[in-house]
């Protein structure tokens, strides 16, 4: 067996792996290895060629590869190290050890100071939310066609049926549209979008592509390819209304149904799983809870923007660097993170207070829309922070920030509540 | 004429709505900051976007090179950009932001690669 050794072994090349591998080094690691399945750095962002990326990093509005390649090119500059076509198979975070299998080394065994993980997430299938129907040729993941569009030159269809309106489906019906097919409608089960405003604009209004609120796919036809679907409107309790549904002709469905962090390697190695994320639970330094594994990125909870994975995943790789050379300070407490009125999940999990004096990020997504709404963290009986926001929206990530010293009480609440 | 636009400088989303006639603007309402009004001013009498997609590599079948637009073009440009790129073909080597079409249909914009192929970077 091939036997390597490294400060920090980052398993996962995408924006994630990048941001953390670069962040360890610049915290004083000195030999980083990224690990990557795929034969090229960049992960997803390799197809996502569309802008509005780094809007908030970079105040500039750059495409997937223009983004990631900022990455691969300072990674390349401070020397991390990767090894591709590599598929990890165990991360034993006791030993520090990770088993990979590498086209060009075989099986190889990494020894390392500490391990981050950044796997990412994958789609959510036709399966996952179980439509009826055929099962013929034509049924795609919104990212499964991307990917064949944008990188390998295959086009998918012609005449297309979007469900789901997350951003991954938005964005390949403008791409569709671009390539000369025909994008009929896009059916969302919510009564609101699930992606980006922006989106909806840039990639719907502006080629006139229906979006159907509170619409669903009730059946699949086809024999060997798709022919069709059909689509009703659902009641106020997501059931389908029967007498209303008709049949839309198309040869193609894509769908953009939601994401699911990829959490194999993570199960195995005994690591905590937040049952609603499907993420590792972590604390703010995106510590789990084994002490040399940290966790960044959409295999933690899944992010609308790339933005705030690099920057959560720069917090994962300075803690990972520290922690193995024996510098992350010791935890005196643990205060746990609670949702309170209209939050679905808070990430960090927990927040271990320390000799030092910090500010932590707590992100969270609500579980409805609402308006004119205060973001407000209580602990121990005070208002740790407080902020008025317009509106909150399921699609969009909100956070509060708190400074640890502040952090008197057991537990701190995080809360959705309406202006008054 | 009245058209109604939901701006997206920021997740706020408003429905701004512009009057006006052709390029000049005779009333914004529904705004709530001066960037919206900008916004909105600017998509009512010249809607631009920036325009991605892949153009084909030299000699190659089973790949595609990302490209972008150097700055944004006309809205209703799009489709005839996208004609114009179809038969283009991108050298091999190529480097990340080397000129693939040079002022696109006459919009001032370059169509660039977004990422190098067959280089070291």
């Amino acid at each position: 067996m091939y036997e390597l050794s490294c400060d920090v072994a980052v398993i996962g090349g995408g924006p994630a792996g990048l941001a953390a591998a670069i962040s360890a080094r610049e915290n004083g690691a000195e030999n980083v290895l990224i690990i990557e399945r795929d034969n090229a750095l960049g992960g997803i962002l390799q197809q996502c060629i569309h802008p509005g990326f780094g809007l908030t990093r970079f105040h500039e509005e750059l495409t997937g590869p223009e983004y990631f390649g900022r990455f691969v090119a300072r990674a390349k500059e401070l020397g991390v190290r990767s090894m591709l076509s590599s598929m990890v198979l165990e991360v034993n975070p006791e030993a520090k050890q990770i088993l990979a299998t590498s086209s060009e080394y075989g099986l190889t065994r990494v020894q390392a100071g500490s391990i981050v993980l950044s796997m990412g997430c994958r789609e959510k299938t036709r399966a996952s939310i179980m439509v009826p129907g055929t099962r013929p040729a034509g049924l795609y993941t919104a990212g499964a066609a991307q990917r064949l569009v944008n990188r390998q030159n295959i086009m998918v269809g012609k005449r297309i049926v979007i469900l789901g309106s997350g951003d991954i489906g938005m964005i390949m019906a403008r791409r569709m549209t671009l390539e000369g097919a025909k994008v009929v409608m896009v059916v969302e089960l919510m009564d609101y979008l699930a992606g980006l405003t922006r989106n909806r604009v840039q990639c719907l209004d502006d080629f006139g592509i229906p979006l159907k609120l509170s619409h669903t796919i009730t059946r699949i036809e086809g024999d060997r390819r798709v022919t069709g679907v059909y689509v009703a409107p659902v009641d106020e309790n997501k059931k389908p209304i029967a007498e209303k549904e008709e049949f839309v002709a198309c040869d193609t469905v894509l769908f953009s149904v939601g994401l699911m962090p990829e959490n194999e390697l993570t199960r195995k190695g005994g690591i905590e799983i937040n049952r609603i994320t499907n993420g590792p639970c972590v604390d703010q330094h995106m510590q789990t809870s084994a002490p040399a594994v940290f966790a960044c990125g959409n295999v933690v909870h899944v992010n609308d923007l790339v933005d705030n994975v690099s920057r959560e995943s720069e917090k994962a790789g300075r803690a990972a660097a520290l922690y193995a050379l024996g510098k992350l300070p010791k935890a005196n407490r643990t205060v746990t993170c609670m949702t309170g009125n209209n939050v679905r999940y808070l990430c960090p999990q927990c927040i271990h207070v320390t000799d030092e004096a910090e500010t932590a990020e707590i992100y969270f997504r609500v579980l409805a829309p609402q308006e004119h709404v205060r973001l407000r963290a209580c602990c121990g009986g005070k208002v740790v922070y407080e902020h008025a926001e317009f509106r909150v929206n399921p699609g969009e990530m909100n956070h509060v920030t708190v400074k640890t010293a502040d952090l008197t009480g057991e537990e701190l609440t995080v809360e959705v509540i309406k202006e008054d | 004429m009245k058209k109604e636009i939901i701006c997206t400088v920021c997740p706020r989303g408003c429905h701004i709505t512009v009057d006006g006639e052709g390029e000049t603007v005779t009333s914004v309402t529904g705004n709530s900051c001066q960037r919206g009004f900008t916004y909105a001013s600017a998509e009512f009498a010249h809607p631009v976007r920036i325009l991605t997609t892949t153009v084909r590599l030299a000699g190659r079948t089973d790949t595609l090179l990302p490209v972008r637009s150097s700055r944004p073009v006309p809205k209703e440009k799009l489709f005839a950009c996208m004609e114009v790129i179809r038969s283009a073909e991108a050298p091999v080597p190529v480097r990340q932001h080397d000129v693939i079409i040079e002022n696109i249909l006459g919009t001032g914009a370059d169509i660039i690669a977004s990422a190098s192929f067959g280089t070291d970077d």
